[in-house]
């Protein structure tokens, strides 16, 4: 997988290729399965990307994952309480689906073991999109378990849905599967959590087919200990929207990467994501996003707050192609440094193809404004609950602009609970 | 209440002195008003007194109650019963009005060994104050100021004012950018709130304001003295021939 050949794999890379050997017959799938798996498996012994590679400049991998937890899971994993009281809660708890629990109407729940075992899955969302492509080749080598959820043509789910991929310790590599039908509307929750030293891994496909209308919100909260790779395809059809919340609060070394296809003319494409980044965290956040098909619009608003020795990266690649005219791409990522210690990369590529398209970027890195500092201290806050609040002010904008009232106040409460213990 | 000696200060980042040798001494209960032209000292006396550290005071003393308030941060003077109503409010985004009311109100309570006001009474309150600056309750969903007029951006300050109830106020410019049915809601909060134990500053450039707040004593401010003090016959004059008779006289 690197530009270089490596003569000696490192200490992760060989105990993850090794690993497979020892796990290979306990996990799901038929032969072509097999096959993918197999495959993935001959990309990771050529080694992790370096900083060599583009994709990877600001993370790299092969030095960052220098070691890999044991596969085995230190203790039972449990659920979390959902961020949203009434949400169907469909728990992977160290690997294994385990929701049964019948879902709101026009919603049909499948494990993904099931699916693999089938046969169901693309041949191609098990194979690695190109050789640096780590995060789906190490997923698709040992990914045990998950959901499959099939929304049908013109449901409105009346209450969200929540996937946990939840570890205690070791190794976890997840996958959901999400169609939602021509015409229906969800709200699904992803979190990523889970307890010690561990490796997880998930990788989402969400198709948002014709006039469907998605709202997704992943909550990466890690313990300071766990390194994450994350991978969230999708695709939109038609007058379709799909607005995606990020949340990464937590973990070690995180990898956060979003694909994007606009392919239905009209469709609209929200990100928004807050990265909260503190003690030594690496946080990567690597967008790619293809407007394939005319009218189609995309927002993407960041907003980082760095403290400690933590590390933040934004990637925003908006490709627009020929024929996507009157594309409307707007991108922002707006980082509070907080810390002389801690540091942000933002990079933002536009590669456009069209002629008739409105498309641009900004990124800023800036402290507390000292003036909102004084406003707020004149009025008798002391300078740290002052401090708090304009930083929590700062991301609470994202989060404010969302449309679910619910929603807002259950993420503004993990803010708090952030800043209490970061702030 | 308040006694300012002798105060020199200049801008921190590049020296310039603005305050040159300032006294004055406002009484519990009196309204003073300090008038002058642009560039005389009077919002830097008000940031000065607030506690921004833009400011050095490089000699003299500003007494409040008997004590210095020179090592005390902006919090500290607040909470001490300091208010400065702003002349261009702050917009912060992001932070709740009611939020951000509650937080004041309570930070001022805590520091003077008060028990917190509970969301309920904190409301009515904020109702009440709200009701007779006429400002809807609307207004005070958003965050702090944010796409509120001039004149509403005021009337927030005063509304800050009337629920912290602090024991010196200073008014920087309240009247700049109020047309004239704003500007008597906010005199007549401003009035509301004199009592014998409570002084009041107001800095303004205008005779217009102490047509509608009344001043004890005037004062005028120019290059960062005060270089006449008098009566509201004062600023009658002042209105009349303008600063430069009195600057002449001064010189």
């Amino acid at each position: 997988m690197n530009l270089h050949a490596q003569n000696t794999l490192t200490e992760a890379e060989t105990a993850l290729v090794n690993g497979y050997s020892s796990r290979f017959s306990d996990l799901p799938g038929d032969a072509d399965v097999t096959v993918r798996r197999d495959e993935a498996l001959e990309l990771l012994k050529q080694g992790l990307p370096t900083r060599r590679v583009e994709a990877w400049h600001y993370t790299d991998l092969r030095r960052l994952l220098s070691v890999v937890p044991d596969f085995k899971p230190v203790s039972n994993a449990e659920a979390v309480a959902p961020l949203i009281d009434n949400a169907l809660v469909l728990p992977v708890l160290n690997g294994t689906a385990h929701g049964r629990e019948a879902g709101p109407e026009g919603l049909t729940v499948a494990t993904l073991a099931d699916k693999l075992q089938e046969g169901a899955l693309p041949a191609e969302w098990l194979t690695a999109s190109d050789r640096f492509d780590a995060v789906g080749a190490i997923n698709a080598a040992f990914v045990s378990d998950g959901y499959w959820l099939d929304i049908a043509e013109g449901a409105e789910l009346d209450r969200p849905i929540e996937l946990q991929n939840i570890h205690a310790g070791g190794q976890v590599h997840g996958r959901f599967v999400v169609n939602a039908g021509a015409g229906s509307k969800a709200t699904i929750i992803e979190r990523q959590t889970g307890a010690g030293d561990a490796l997880a891994s998930s990788v989402t496909h969400l198709d948002v087919a014709d006039g469907a209308h998605v709202f997704w919100i992943l909550l990466q909260e890690q313990p300071d200990d766990a390194a994450y790779l994350g991978q969230f395809t999708a695709s939109l059809g038609r007058d379709s929207t799909l607005t995606l919340f990020i949340l990464n609060s937590g973990g070690k070394l995180v990898r956060q990467e979003v694909k994007v296809e606009a392919r239905g003319e009209g469709s609209e494409f929200k990100l928004r994501g807050v990265n909260l980044l503190g003690g030594e965290t690496h946080c990567d956040v690597t967008m790619v996003l293809d407007h394939l098909a005319p009218d189609t619009v995309s927002t993407e608003t960041f907003r980082n707050v760095v403290t400690g020795k933590a590390n933040g990266v934004f990637q925003g690649q908006i490709r627009v192609a020929k024929i996507a005219q009157k594309t409307d791409a707007k991108m922002a990522c707006n980082t509070l440094l907080l810390s002389d210690e801690g540091g942000f990369s933002s990079k933002p590529e536009l590669e456009i193809f069209a002629d008739d398209v409105a498309c641009g970027h900004g990124a800023t890195v800036t402290d507390i404004e000292e003036d909102h500092l004084f406003y707020l201290m004149a009025r008798g806050i002391d300078e740290k609950t002052a401090r708090g609040l304009l930083v929590k002010a700062f991301v609470a904008e994202v989060i404010e602009e969302l449309e679910d009232e619910t929603v807002i106040e259950a993420l503004e409460a993990r803010l708090v609970d952030w800043f209490a213990e970061h702030g | 209440m308040l006694e300012i000696k002798n105060l020199h200060a200049r801008i921190a980042e590049d020296g310039t002195e603005i305050i040159r040798g300032l006294n004055l001494s406002v009484k519990a209960g009196e309204v003073a008003a300090i008038m002058g032209p642009n560039g005389s000292g009077k919002s830097t006396l008000s940031y000065i007194l607030a506690g921004r550290d833009d400011y050095e005071v490089t000699e003299g003393e500003i007494l409040y109650n008997g004590e210095s308030i020179l090592e005390m941060d902006p919090a500290e003077r607040a909470a001490a019963g300091i208010f400065l109503a702003f002349q261009y409010p702050l917009e912060i985004p992001g932070v709740a009005t009611m939020e951000f009311l509650k937080t004041a109100i309570n930070a001022q309570r805590k520091a003077r060994g008060e028990e917190e006001l509970k969301i309920p009474e904190m409301l009515k309150r904020v109702r009440t104050a709200a009701d007779e600056l006429e400002m809807s309750m609307d207004m005070l969903k958003r965050p702090l100021n944010v796409g509120f007029s001039g004149g509403e951006k005021k009337r927030a300050e005063i509304l800050q004012m009337k629920l912290l109830e602090p024991k010196l106020c200073v008014l920087d410019e309240t009247d700049s950018g109020l047309d004239i049915d704003a500007l008597k809601i906010v005199a007549d909060g401003v009035n509301a709130l004199r009592s014998p134990d409570r002084a009041v500053l107001v800095i303004t450039h205008y005779q217009r304001l102490l047509d509608y707040i009344v001043p004890d004593t005037v004062h005028v401010l120019y290059r960062g003295q005060v270089i006449k003090s008098g009566d509201k016959n004062l600023a009658l004059e002042l209105e009349k021939n303008g600063y430069a008779g009195v600057i002449d006289a001064a010189a």
